[in-house]
């Protein structure tokens, strides 16, 4: 059989039955192996038990998405494996390993005429005590992809270490055991032999690289209040903001948190808050302060479906208008989308460091399905910038905070420093601080606010532009990845497709966009709303082709290359 | 040292030229002279002092200091002023609010603040009333306090913030009165030096919602008895006394919230190592 480049292994069970810890070893193994891939998990609400699946896709070249179908299923059991109907979609020639005393696989996942493997693991974990199925459905699977052993055994070292010689040699032995009960399919989805991967490997969920890049960026204060997908991202800063002489305050609600990182940025350091959709809804009156204020502040919005509660554990891009407009009165900010796990890391450090330059607050908004995607890549190159805030050392009285003039940044007097006392103040004030209502100063401050982030030159990192042709896809955030593969197929097929992306959503860039879309004849947006909030904004901002056509829908269930692609080559009308 | 000893700051080297926008005869205009004259006593130069507030007539206070100030927004100065106060343990940071302000739609920061601990000192101008909305009742407003907003009044049982400060873990538990300034300036200066989380009720009069609380003059009085050191003994005290003592109620000697930083930081690049296979 050919050799893959990409392989798609799909892992469900209920909750207990250690899918997300196979998923991820898997996962460890192939990366350890040189192979790049990535797993997203995708799990019900239940906090222990219910349904879980690991999806995990391994390929020899770098992925950001993953693929439409899948090769490889394993039902560790098919308890409730039917609600992951439209996540988990057979390609052709795909196998399904089931173990016959779990019943057969629901008809919603494989249906009628799907090739199974039977892998029996209630028999060989009744025989073998010690064996965990969970194990020998790992080995099962790394048979079929080609997987080392050696790399497996090193990485159950790793994970079972801790408890002892003899869970690593059960460990070992199941999943051998589970390897030769499927020695018949052995090498069914081969991948072909990793690229030479240089330098360091690296495996990193989005929500880590958001911690790293904040780190990166020069941020050394976050508070926290737990919510999901977000609370990965302030466990990892816990630890590690006091290993760079940082610290993280739990705060009793998003009030406090996001008021917390407005003192301790007003106090001189760099800070962030993380959160999702119900909390960044609380938070909208102390961004406009932070505007108001000048503070610098970066609050990560990790967006799950909504409205409401919505549905905490997956992934929708629907949080853009509250991102964007969220704020009563003219409130100027920056809005910021990672477009892959790894973009997480050089998002989250150009939105602080944006933030420290233009004394403004920025949203980092990324989603589920990049905060809570492991990758295994090559370490990311290190980007240089950290911003740096425009201090008042040497100050003339009267001191003037919110001086006009300039770029509109204006010095900003930390705390200690002699002759620069002012009170920060959300009331609408004059130069000096001091609270006004007169229509002079409101207009004046307002001004300030607007230009010094609209006349900001942001350079190439605004947006991804890619290819070139009169048709192109315009999209954001963890869709941009899903797009770049598409458009790949497309460009196999030879029509020529541009993606544009913007990365930077406020504040917009019309000149930019401009360019960027000049000579496109025809537009696709994609994007995972149910109304379509991504291509309201372009309108309302930009000017697009006249034959601009939306893909779009609500999450849970992810936009896939596939549907972008037969989008773009359904010939003349898109 | 106490707020009478000769002093060599001034009080008025703590005031801004801002002028208050206060009603004349208003308490608040009392807590200022009371806070600067601690400031002086204090002697700590202004720029190492920052005056935190939120919204209402008691929060304008920061802009009337030549400390630096934050006049944020409507119940979260105890936030913003623990972010500072937990990256500059090197300043003063006293955060100033009203019964609406503090215990109404900031409450439950009162709580946790409290139980925190961090190193702040906290000073509600209590008028059992929200001055600067024109007269509605806050969680200190009498039941029957007759309003716009609850005509014949609210029917609802006021609050005992200083019994809630002692239950939630304050570390320093006072009760001050606006028109006793020198003894309010006193309570500010051991507030602030004393550590973890300071909580001073000031009785604050709002001449123009409240013109009743003139009375308050001649109904205030120093506690009976001393300080205590336990909470239960100072919180029985507070639900049985009429309202009006004044002075220290409370000292507690909690340990102040202490962040979580390591003594010797690594290099950044340490961080990636956990990332590495
Ligand atoms: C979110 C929000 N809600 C309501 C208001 C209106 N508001 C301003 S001050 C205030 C009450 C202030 O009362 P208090 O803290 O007792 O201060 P006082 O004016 O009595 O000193 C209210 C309700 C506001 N500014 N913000
Ligand atoms: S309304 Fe009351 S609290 Fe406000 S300034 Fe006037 S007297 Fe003082
Ligand atoms: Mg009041």
């Amino acid at each position: 059989m050919a050799e893959k480049t990409s392989v798609s292994v799909a892992i469900v069970g209920s909750g207990g039955a250690g899918v997300l810890t196979t998923g991820a070893m898997l996962l460890e193994a192939a990366c350890k192996a040189g192979w790049n891939g990535l797993m997203t998990r995708s799990v019900g609400p239940q906090i222990r038990g219910g349904e879980a699946a690991a999806l995990v896709r391994l390929a020899t070249q770098p992925v950001e998405c993953l693929a439409d179908n899948v090769d490889l299923l394993v039902g560790i059991d098919w308890v409730s494996a039917q609600r992951f109907e439209g996540e988990i979609a057979l390609a052709p020639g795909s196998i399904v390993i089931s173990d016959p005393s779990a019943g057969p696989p629901p008809p919603v996942l494989a249906p009628a005429g799907t090739r199974i493997i039977e892998l029996p693991l209630a028999q060989l974990t009744k025989a073998n005590p010690t064996w965990r199925a969970n194990m020998i459905a790992l080995g099962a699977a790394a048979r079929l992809l080609g997987l080392d052993d050696e790399a497996l055994r090193q990485i159950i070292k790793l994970h079972f270490e801790a408890k002892g010689a003899g869970v690593v040699n059960a460990s070992v032995e199941a999943t051998r055991a589970g390897g030769d009960s499927v020695a018949a399919v052995a090498g069914a989805f081969r991948l072909a032999p990793p690229q030479s991967a240089n330098g360091k490997r690296w495996l990193i969920t989005g929500n880590e690289a958001t911690g790293l890049g904040a780190v990166r960026g020069g941020v050394r204060f976050a508070a926290a209040y737990p919510i999901t997908p977000a609370s990965e991202i302030l466990e990892w800063l816990a630890p590690n903001l006091p290993k760079v002489g940082g610290t993280l305050v739990q705060a009793e609600d998003e009030l406090a948190s996001i008021n917390m990182i407005i003192g301790a940025s007003y106090g001189g350091v760099p800070s962030i808050t993380a959160t999702s959709g119900p909390g960044l809804s609380l938070m909208i009156e102390a961004r406009g302060l932070a505007t108001a204020a000048e503070i610098p502040i970066v609050v990560v919005d990790v967006m799950r479906g909504g409205p409401s509660t919505g549905i905490p554990t997956k992934s929708e891009q629907t949080d853009l208008n509250i991102a964007v407009y969220g704020l009563h009165g003219e409130a100027p900010h920056l809005v910021i989308a990672p477009q892959s796990v790894t973009d997480c890391l050089l998002s989250t450090q150009w939105a602080t460091f944006l933030a420290e330059m233009l004394q403004a607050p920025a949203i980092v908004l990324s989603d589920q399905a990049l905060g809570q995607t492991q990758v295994a890549v090559s370490r990311p190159a290190d980007i240089s910038f950290i911003g740096k805030r425009l201090c008042a050392t040497e100050i003339a009285a009267p001191y003037k905070r919110y001086a006009l003039g300039g770029s509109g940044v204006s010095p900003m007097a930390i705390p200690g420093t002699r002759g620069g006392q002012y009170t920060a103040d959300g009331l609408t004030h004059t130069e000096r601080g001091i609270p006004t209502s007169g229509a002079r100063e409101h207009g004046a401050q307002l001004d300030k606010r607007c230009d010094k982030i609209e006349r900001y030159d942001y350079g190439a990192l605004w947006a991804t532009l890619e290819g070139d042709g009169e048709i192109a896809v315009m999209t954001w955030g963890s869709l941009t990845g899903v797009a770049r593969e598409a458009i790949a197929r497309a460009r196999a097929d030879g029509i020529a497709v541009r993606l544009i992306a913007p990365r930077l959503l406020l504040p917009t860039r019309p000149v930019e966009m401009a360019a960027a879309l000049h000579g496109v004849k025809r537009l696709l947006v994609v994007e995972q709303s149910h109304s379509a909030q991504f291509h309201r904004f372009l309108r309302a901002h930009y000017t697009l082709p006249q034959e601009t056509s939306v893909l779009y829908r609500p999450g849970p269930l992810p936009i896939r290359p596939s549907e972008i692609y037969r989008q773009l080559t359904r010939g003349e009308s898109l | 040292m106490s707020a009478t000893a000769p002093l060599a700051c001034k009080p008025g080297d703590y005031k801004s030229e801002t002028k208050p926008i206060w009603c004349p005869g208003c308490g608040d205009y009392h807590v200022l002279m009371s806070l600067t004259r601690a400031m002086a006593t204090l002697g700590l130069p202004p720029e190492q002092i920052a005056v935190i507030s939120g919204i209402g007539c008691s929060s304008r206070i920061p802009a009337y200091t030549s400390c630096y100030g934050f006049h944020g927004v409507h119940g979260r100065s105890l936030p913003l002023a623990a972010g500072l106060k937990i990256v500059r343990p090197d300043l003063a940071v006293i955060v100033a609010s009203g019964d609406g302000d503090g215990y109404s739609i900031g409450g439950n920061h009162f709580l946790h603040a409290c139980r925190r601990n961090v190193d702040l000192t906290y000073l509600v101008m209590d008028n059992h009333i929200y001055g600067m909305t024109k007269g509605q009742p806050s969680p200190t407003t009498e039941p029957d306090f007759d309003t716009a907003l609850t005509p014949g009044g609210s029917g609802v049982r006021p609050f005992n913030p200083l019994v809630i400060a002692l239950a939630s873990g304050a570390n320093f538990v006072a009760r001050a009165y606006s028109g006793n300034p020198l003894e309010t300036a006193n309570l500010i200066v051991e507030a602030v030096r004393h550590p973890g989380f300071s909580f001073i009720e000031i009785l604050s009069p709002c001449v123009t919602y409240r013109p009743d609380q003139r009375a308050w003059k001649d109904l205030v009085h120093s506690a009976p008895v001393e300080a205590t050191d336990d909470a239960a003994r100072a919180a029985r005290r507070l639900m049985t006394d009429d309202g009006f003592n004044l002075g220290v109620l409370f000292r507690g000697n909690r340990a102040p919230y202490r962040p979580a930083t390591d003594a010797a930081p690594c290099d950044q690049i340490e961080l990636e190592k956990g990332f590495e296979i």
